[in-house]
């Protein structure tokens, strides 16, 4: 598949994520939503990691490993952040019994 | 049009729609079942890019564990239709508006780019699988393995001091 496909595949992802978070105010979906960016940025390091292949079979068979390391690396960090992000929420629930994040902004004072 | 094709178009069109069905559905439940839509399609790209080892890794992680846990947070905190917070409509629309901008820029941006010879080779090549993905990260991608561990263990610790009751 020609690569611009999959380039408009992810930044169409990435976009309906953005608009997302700009519209929802439940604070999981909009955690929801950054995952689903995360995600798109993924898929589009492993279209990257074969584009190259045929080029670089002859002298590097192992070409584009590093990429798809880069995103088991993404995968890594993105699960320790879910487990964290939601003991946040699971603790804002429990103080204000709501996970409307107009109600964070009394951080401010 | 060969089955690669069939089948890139479908994932793409399952993962576009459900990726909108979870931002514009009211009721949380919903919206987590979605967004696994979303996953099991991004993972079925994996697979068409021959990428087997991230198609499993994403499906179990992402797919399974990660999306059991935003259900099991929604069930502990009984959402539903009901209790979901709604934003004003100028603000919605304008949301809409922001990541409509930005995916216009970015399309125009990329539409010119020639990148029409450039191929993501579909079906072809070995560098996904377990054994050459293995030996990369043990050879070049120790030390980042090791501090990822250690990244797990200050999340976990950090989850239950967060979680305790004080």
């Amino acid at each position: 598949m020609p690569i611009n496909y999959y380039i408009f595949l992810s930044v169409a992802l990435f976009c309906i994520g953005v608009a997302g978070v700009l519209t929802r105010r439940n604070a999981i979906i909009i955690f929801m939503c950054i995952e689903l960016m995360l995600n798109s940025v993924n898929l589009l390091l492993v279209a990257f990691s074969k584009m190259h292949w045929h080029a670089m079979a002859a002298t590097n068979p192992g070409a584009g490993a590093n990429a798809q390391l880069f995103v088991f690396f993404i995968m890594i960090v993105a699960a320790a952040e879910v487990s964290v992000g939601l003991a946040i929420i699971v603790m804002m629930y429990r103080n204000t019994h709501s996970i409307d994040v107009n109600f964070l902004n009394r951080l401010k004072h | 049009m060969n089955i690669t094709q069939v089948l890139f178009w479908f994932l793409s069109i399952l993962a576009i729609v459900s990726a909108i069905s979870m931002v514009i559905s009211k009721n949380p439940v919903h919206s987590i079942l979605w967004l696994i839509v979303v996953f099991v399609a991004i993972s079925g790209h994996y697979i068409l890019l021959n990428a087997q080892f991230l198609f499993i890794v994403n499906l179990i992680v992402y797919a399974g564990a990660i999306m059991v846990l935003f259900l099991f947070v929604v069930m502990l905190m009984n959402l539903n239709t009901d209790s979901e917070p709604q934003k004003n409509r100028w603000l919605k629309i304008a949301g809409v508006i922001t990541g409509g901008s930005l995916l216009l820029v970015l399309v125009a941006a990329l539409k010119r780019a020639d990148l029409k010879t450039q191929l993501a080779e579909t079906n072809i090549g070995d560098i996904g699988l377990v054994h050459n993905l293995g030996m990369t990260l043990f050879h070049d991608y120790v030390i980042p393995f090791e501090i990822s561990s250690v990244l797990f263990l200050s999340a976990m610790v950090g989850v239950v001091v967060i979680g305790k009751k004080d």
